[in-house]
């Protein structure tokens, strides 16, 4: 009788531990995931931007200094080692600032809008700029609930002994950081 | 939340299809018994008819609602970049595949999501949206859409859309054999008291039918517009762009292409009933109200 008892908790906390391991290698899954999901995006973005350089290139006054200032930083962002999120996100913040404001100042070159050319490519970047922004946002959904396994009694246990480590939040650039309360008490 | 959400939807499909069922039966058997003095036809035609009508309906669903809103599917990002793109973004931050997407040719700003569930899903919105909405605006729009998607609101509005049109059809039919048919055979028989009570029941359940179906609808609807706007907002961050979108979406002319049945599954009424006793039979809350919510945010 008491083997069997024996045997039975020896089962239970297997079945446990291994269930707990599995959880915790699939939300490390799920950041990885989500941060493959932005380095697309990035990369998307870097190709993109030659050829905004190229199709505004007979418009000789089109805001040389802000398109200089987005050259450079694209070249800045892709010297960034691939594994350092933070620097990456960090350059990439800026760039999206900085094309923003170039968004903002066509407005004052009528015959560049005009250019079919011109609005395919504007629709691309703004495509990949909020894309940017979602994939940032499940990243940082899924860091959080990786945060909490690891933190939590007693998956705790088992990310310790298998090392598991937290991921870093990405940071979200100062515009974008007024976040609204969405409260779902109403509806219960 | 969302779990929850769903579990109910799922649940309340399920029953909705129950009670349709017994609907569907008992104006089967009332029908048989006035036009051929015998229920138990009545019902057997019925429910064959309600079960090779449904199994249609499950499987064509989102075709068929389309159809009936005059939608036509785009199938390629080139065909219209912006709204592609907003759908990918939001189908990609609500964790939810990417639906099909239609175009509905109306200047009138709305737009509505059906389907069985979030793999077999569609989004439609009219050219009047797509014209005056600007992108964050429009963008709060389909992350409702998205939302009804995720949490299978779509499986049980549009099985409820189903079903509520297979009993218009069958009281439809119901009234024509009532004129056509049924007053042959009512002199053949006149001395027959029961048939005087049949037929009551036949002429209360003809008036009834709609009434029910429509109120079921009703109750579907509501307070699931409210939910899909919070949870809209929790895709988007972004409030000011949904409730600019529900102002241009409420200060317009209503809609020519939409379908009376499918109205409760637009984001806004497409008919723009305004009066206030409708307010009991609206199938969406007021507006006002839908922004007072997402000001609180």
């Amino acid at each position: 009788m008491g083997w069997i008892i024996l045997i039975v908790v020896i089962a239970i906390l297997a079945i446990w531990y291994v269930s707990s391991y599995n959880g915790l290698v699939k939300t490390r899954t799920y950041v990885q995931e989500s941060w493959s999901q932005i380095d697309v995006q990035l990369k998307r973005r870097n190709d993109l931007i030659p050829n905004l350089v190229s199709t505004t290139k007979g418009y000789a006054n089109y805001e040389q200094g802000t398109l200089k200032k987005v050259v450079e930083l694209r070249n800045q962002l892709t010297a960034v080692p691939a594994d350092d999120h933070q620097k990456t996100m960090e350059v990439s913040n800026e760039l999206s600032t900085t094309l923003r404001s170039l968004f903002a100042l066509s407005e004052n070159y009528p015959d560049l809008k005009a250019n079919t050319q011109f609005t395919n490519l504007m629709e691309e970047l703004t495509n990949t700029e909020n894309k940017i922004a979602y994939s940032r946002q499940l990243y940082n959904s899924s860091v959080a609930s990786m945060t909490v396994k690891i933190q939590s009694f007693p998956s705790n246990i088992v990310a310790k002994i298998h090392n598991f480590q937290g991921s870093e939040y990405l940071q979200v650039p100062e515009e974008e950081k007024t976040t609204p309360k969405v409260n779902f008490d109403d509806f219960k | 939340m969302l779990y929850e959400q769903i579990a109910s939807n799922k649940r309340r499909t399920w029953v909705v299809m129950f009670g349709f069922g017994l609907l569907v039966l008992a104006l089967g058997a009332a029908l048989g018994d006035v036009f051929w003095a015998n229920w138990v036809s009545g019902t057997v035609i019925a429910a064959v008819v309600a079960v090779v009508y449904m199994a249609i309906m499950i499987s064509q669903s989102t075709n068929v609602v389309m159809s009936m809103n005059h939608a036509k599917e785009i199938t390629s990002v080139d065909q219209a970049p912006q709204l592609w793109h907003m759908i990918e973004d939001m189908a990609m931050v609500g964790k939810v595949p990417m639906p099909r997407v239609f175009i509905i040719n109306d200047p009138s700003p709305n737009a509505f999501a059906t389907g069985n569930d979030p793999e077999h899903a569609a989004v439609a919105v009219t050219t009047g949206i797509m014209d005056r909405l600007d992108r964050e605006e429009l963008e709060g729009v389909i992350g409702h859409e998205i939302s009804h998607v995720r949490n299978y609101d779509i499986r049980l509005q549009t099985i409820a859309l189903a079903l509520s049109a297979a009993i218009g059809l069958l009281v439809s039919f119901a009234n024509n054999w009532f004129w056509w048919g049924g007053s042959r055979r009512r002199s053949d028989d006149r001395d027959s008291g029961g048939n005087v009570i049949g037929i009551v029941i036949s002429i209360l359940l003809i008036i009834l039918a709609p009434l029910a179906a429509s109120i079921a609808q009703m109750a579907l609807s509501r307070n699931r517009e409210y939910l899909a706007d919070a949870s809209s907002v929790e895709l988007t961050r972004n409030p000011q762009g949904l409730i600019n979108a529900l102002r241009k979406i409420d200060d317009s002319q209503p809609m020519q292409a939409a379908d009376p049945n499918s109205s409760a599954l637009y984001i806004g009424d497409p008919f723009k009933n305004k009066k206030k006793m409708g307010d009991l039979f609206a199938t969406h809350p007021p507006i006002a109200d839908r922004i007072a919510r997402l000001e609180k945010m």
